[in-house]
């Protein structure tokens, strides 16, 4: 391992993990760090990009402590940031349950649930600050579930054995966010934030090699804006939308990122993109987004297809329903697979098994790409009333977007009652892939930070359900606001910008040709018609199951739909005021852009894990076979110049102090 | 797919702020019943665009109902025809073949329209800004569990929560007040013991910024809460007043 390591170790990359045992790290980094004082920090400015968890946590943070902060949203006010969809839950280790639950155990979890491609020492400090969070939200009046002894309730969620999920009904991203969203109220009212809504930032500008400032236009007037300050942070969430259909939101967009990335910041591991299995299926090719039924359904719920492939082929035809299908032709596919976890295996595992019979022929709706989740052992057991008790507002969620209603009792076969199944497919839901980040949050450009979603730094090739939330909050309240401190530092004496610079200058009229080259094709499609045609290629070839030659069938036909979007798209309309079309253009470059990212990093990780897997490598069963002795490494690519030219992949290399290396094993 | 539905779509149509609106009608056809409405106002969008013509704008982010990004004012209903759900959430099943179908932004003084059916609610913001939120900064919370809070009151504080900062109190309502909107906030708080320090100066400071911004009088008649899509109750308004009068007899 040893002689692998330094072979594919380069230089390049230093992660500046501080030293000692990794409990202390977070410590003793803090006890060392340079920090600003106030009176300094009224003199720096630092623009954070986004307003979901991430962003407003950290802009409200930076702005209680006295820095000048300049915060952009696409929507129409910070509230209303993709986090306010996330519905589960956000974990911490405060052990209130007393089921045996710790810092350790959290920070053990997420490491094995993402597939050992973590970074250790980030995610031991993620569980360290997980406490805080909670304790902050409660203060801020964020009203999570509680018991009725007053005391705050938890939930338990995929691959972890303990109950340390806080949740608020099933909008904990909503009221997250709210809170998050409170304090920068406050700090928006003090003067110490100001607020760009219906702004997107197109290019970040970097002066002697250090990110001073952004261009980003303003979507109302369709104004182009410079901003100047004394550093950038991104916080403008995952790239999910590459595939089209997704269960983000339709704003949901990478294009900062990727102009982070043209500008020299690094990108890790854009292969792991992850796959929710219970979302409600593709309906249509008019569809425009897809729906999450929360992964909490699974634990009352069965997953299953038929044991005979007629039943199936009659399912397809529509000749006959789900509750016509008797217990004994039902195929527990989880159970019958994975015993010990069943159907609360980790959500790669579980999309790959409904993939896996799907592409058998046994899929049941009329696309053939579905599968049955059931209620009908659990309202029999548990009566109706309880299990509307739990999934009431999902069971109505899922009737009024599909004219179903998963609580109706539909047939009665030998003395059984069956009840209306859901039908549920996997779909892209989040994407543990990045902006490269330090230990300091900080990307490979000088004064560029990264934080929430749109960095890879916690969750290796897979994320653990309600981790999410806890990342973005952990890093905006907790983690930024340090360790920015510590390269403001020695910033003090730089006074404020003027954005009369060339450099500036320079990047306002690259981002200006952009819009004009885009204005000017005057081709014959839409938009969305090339964007559908990316989702298809993407969820084809560089999906759930990829093989080496599907990915190199894939980075041909992304070329070519580059071609294709640079001579034949059509934007109607002007420059001039507000032209969605021409935003949405502007994102659908960077998709594109992106899709190849993900195509070369999968196609360069010969191995399967978490979020990627490799049809060649898979054992017997059909499980993925990580390959530790060659890629026990953080994939990063390096912009060459060109969107035409193929990226330069470096390595950084992973250490484990703390945790040995072991194959995942849901079975047993 | 069995059921499709043609009908007409009327439509407010207005360049920018400054421009005169009209309606526009378009003939749309085919429309499968299960698309959502926002769906079929893509496909409407993507043959205008073929046509080379503007697509209509319309905001909208999440189609989850939970942003609150989407508006539309349809068939005189704020969010439309179906009770607790919002417009991204209405389905094509709720209409029929042959209807005329009419779709206009927001309308009310506090919410200029930016283009067709966008409007600016910059104005919710503002009000938030005023008194929504606890003084305190990060980083110096105690234990979480350190003040137990009812059940019933924190259940009750997250229905007030649940408020998605759409606007549609302020559409629905003929004197076109955001009362209903302030009062979800100020009950959330009102109810938690982390909002009570400030709760006199909250609910003044929200409602004389609601006030100077151009909201009207809230005179109880209740449009607001019956076109609500999170059901946000009036009990909050009357919640509302009674922290008003409090903070009233406190000075
Ligand atoms: C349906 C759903 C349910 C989920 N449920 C859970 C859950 O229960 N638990 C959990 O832990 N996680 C969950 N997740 C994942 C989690 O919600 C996200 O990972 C997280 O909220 C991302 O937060 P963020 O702050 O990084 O980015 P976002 O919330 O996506 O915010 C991005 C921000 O950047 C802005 N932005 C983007 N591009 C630009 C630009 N160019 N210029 C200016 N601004 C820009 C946007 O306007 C927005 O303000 C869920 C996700 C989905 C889709
Ligand atoms: S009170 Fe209801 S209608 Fe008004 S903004 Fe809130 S959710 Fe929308
Ligand atoms: S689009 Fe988010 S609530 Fe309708």
């Amino acid at each position: 391992m040893e002689e692998t390591m330094n072979k594919t170790a380069q230089p390049v990359i230093d992660s500046k993990i501080p030293e000692g045992p990794i409990a202390e790290k977070w410590t003793n980094y803090k006890a060392h760090q340079k920090l600003v004082n106030p009176a300094n920090k009224r003199r720096l400015d630092i623009i954070v990009v986004g307003t979901g968890l991430a962003g407003a946590s950290a802009a409200a943070t930076l702005g209680e402590m006295g820095f000048n902060v300049l915060n952009f949203c696409i929507q129409d006010s910070p509230r209303r940031a993709h986090s306010i969809a996330a519905q589960g839950g956000i974990n911490a280790a405060k052990n209130y349950q007393n089921d045996g639950d710790s810092v350790y155990r959290l920070f053990y979890d997420t490491v094995k649930g993402g597939d050992y491609r973590a970074r250790e020492a980030n995610v031991y400090r993620l569980a360290e600050v997980s406490n805080n969070i909670i304790d902050q939200c409660v203060a801020q009046g964020v009203p999570f579930a509680r018991e009725y002894g007053g005391l705050l309730a938890n939930r338990s969620f995929g691959g972890a054995q303990v109950s340390r999920t806080f949740y608020a009904k099933g909008q904990t991203g909503q009221q997250l966010l709210l809170g998050a969203y409170s304090s920068l109220n406050r700090q928006i009212n003090a003067g110490k934030v100001k607020s760009y809504n219906r702004y997107e930032m197109h290019d970040v500008v970097i002066i002697d090699g250090r990110a001073r400032g952004i261009i980003a236009k303003n979507l109302v007037t369709g104004k182009l804006e410079r901003f100047a300050a004394h550093a950038v942070v991104i916080a403008t969430g995952g790239y999910g939308n590459t595939y089209f259909l997704s269960t983000n939101a339709m704003a949901c967009n990478c294009s900062a990122a990727m102009a982070c990335y043209r500008k020299g910041a690094m990108f890790a591991n854009p292969a792991y993109v992850q796959i929710h299995p219970t979302c409600i299926p593709v309906h249509g090719d008019k569809q425009s987004k897809l729906t999450l039924m929360s992964e909490s359904l699974r634990n009352d719920g069965r997953i299953w297809v038929p044991k005979n492939i007629e039943d199936a082929k009659k399912l397809q035809a529509g000749e006959i329903k789900g509750s016509d299908i008797p217990e004994k032709e039902r195929d527990y596919y989880l159970e019958r697979r994975y015993p010990a976890f069943g159907n609360l295996v980790p959500r790669d595992v579980a999309s790959r098994a409904a993939k896996e019979r799907c592409d058998k022929g046994y899929g049941v709706n009329n696309t053939g790409l579905a599968v049955f989740l059931d209620f009908s052992e659990a309202i029999n057991r548990l009566g109706i009333d309880v299990i509307r008790q739990r999934y009431g507002n999902l069971f109505d969620m899922y009737e009024e977007i599909t004219d179903v209603n998963p609580g109706e009792l539909a047939n009665e076969i030998d003395g059984v009652k069956y009840y209306n199944p859901m039908m549920i497919y996997p779909a892209i839901h989040y994407t543990m892939g990045g902006i490269w980040v330090d230990y300091e949050l900080q990307t490979s450009v000088k004064g560029l930070f990264a934080i929430g979603e749109c960095n890879f730094s916690d969750h290796g090739a897979n994320r653990l359900g309600a981790s999410a939330l806890m990342q973005g909050l952990a890093d905006g309240y907790f983690v930024l606001p340090y360790t920015i401190q510590n390269y403001l530092s020695d910033q003090i004496t730089v006074p404020r910008f003027s954005t009369d610079t060339p450099e500036f200058e320079a990047a306002e009229k690259a981002v200006q040709d952009n819009l004009d080259r885009l204005m000017s094709i005057q081709g014959k499609r839409s938009v969305d018609s090339i964007h559908k045609e990316l989702g298809h290629i993407m969820w084809e070839y560089v999906g759930m199951g990829r093989t080496r030659e599907g990915l190199e069938t894939a980075l041909q036909k992304l070329k070519e739909l580059r071609k294709e979007f640079e001579t034949n798209l059509f934007i109607p309309g002007t420059q001039e005021g507000m032209n969605n079309e021409l935003d949405k253009a502007f994102r659908l470059r960077d998709f594109i852009a992106m899709g190849e990212l993900i195509a070369y990093d999968a196609l360069s990780r010969n191995e399967s894990c978490g979020g990627h897997f490799r049809e060649e490598y898979q054992t017997e069963e059909g499980e993925a076979k990580r390959d530790d002795e060659n890629y026990f490494y953080v994939s990063c690519w390096k912009y060459n110049g060109s969107d035409e030219t193929a990226p330069t992949q470096v390595k950084e290399p992973l250490h484990y102090e703390a945790i040995k290396v072991q194959t995942r094993n849901y079975k047993n | 797919m069995e059921n499709s539905i043609s009908f007409k779509l009327k439509v407010w149509r207005q360049k920018d702020a400054k421009s005169q609106g009209q309606f526009v009608t378009y003939d749309v056809n085919d429309i499968p019943t299960d698309t959502s409405f926002l769906e079929m106002l893509d496909i409407l969008n993507e043959q205008l665009v073929e046509k080379g013509e503007e697509p209509i704008h319309f905001d909208h982010d999440c189609r989850e109902g939970i942003c609150g990004m989407c508006s539309l004012y349809i068939n005189g209903h704020p969010h439309g025809p179906a009770t607790g759900a919002t417009t991204c959430q209405l389905y094509m099943r709720r209409f029929h073949d042959g209807d005329t179908i009419t779709v206009e932004p927001w309308r009310s003084a506090a919410f200029p329209v930016i283009k067709d059916l966008m409007v600016n609610r910059n104005a919710l913001d503002q009000i938030q800004q005023a008194g929504g939120y606890v003084s305190f900064n990060t980083g110096g919370a105690q234990d979480a569990n350190a003040i137990p809070i009812s059940k019933v009151a924190a259940d009750e504080a997250m229905d007030s929560a649940s408020c998605i900062g759409c606007g549609a109190c302020v559409a629905a309502c003929k004197n076109g007040s955001a009362m209903l909107f302030v009062s979800a906030k100020v009950s959330q708080f009102a109810l938690l013991p982390q909002g009570k320090a400030e709760a006199k100066k909250r609910v003044k400071a929200m409602l004389s910024k609601m006030d100077e911004l151009g909201f009207g009088n809230c005179t109880n008649t209740g449009a607001c809460a019956a076109e609500c899509p999170k059901n946000i109750k009036l009990s909050n308004i009357a919640r509302l007043n009674r922290e008003f009068i409090c903070a009233k007899c406190a000075d």
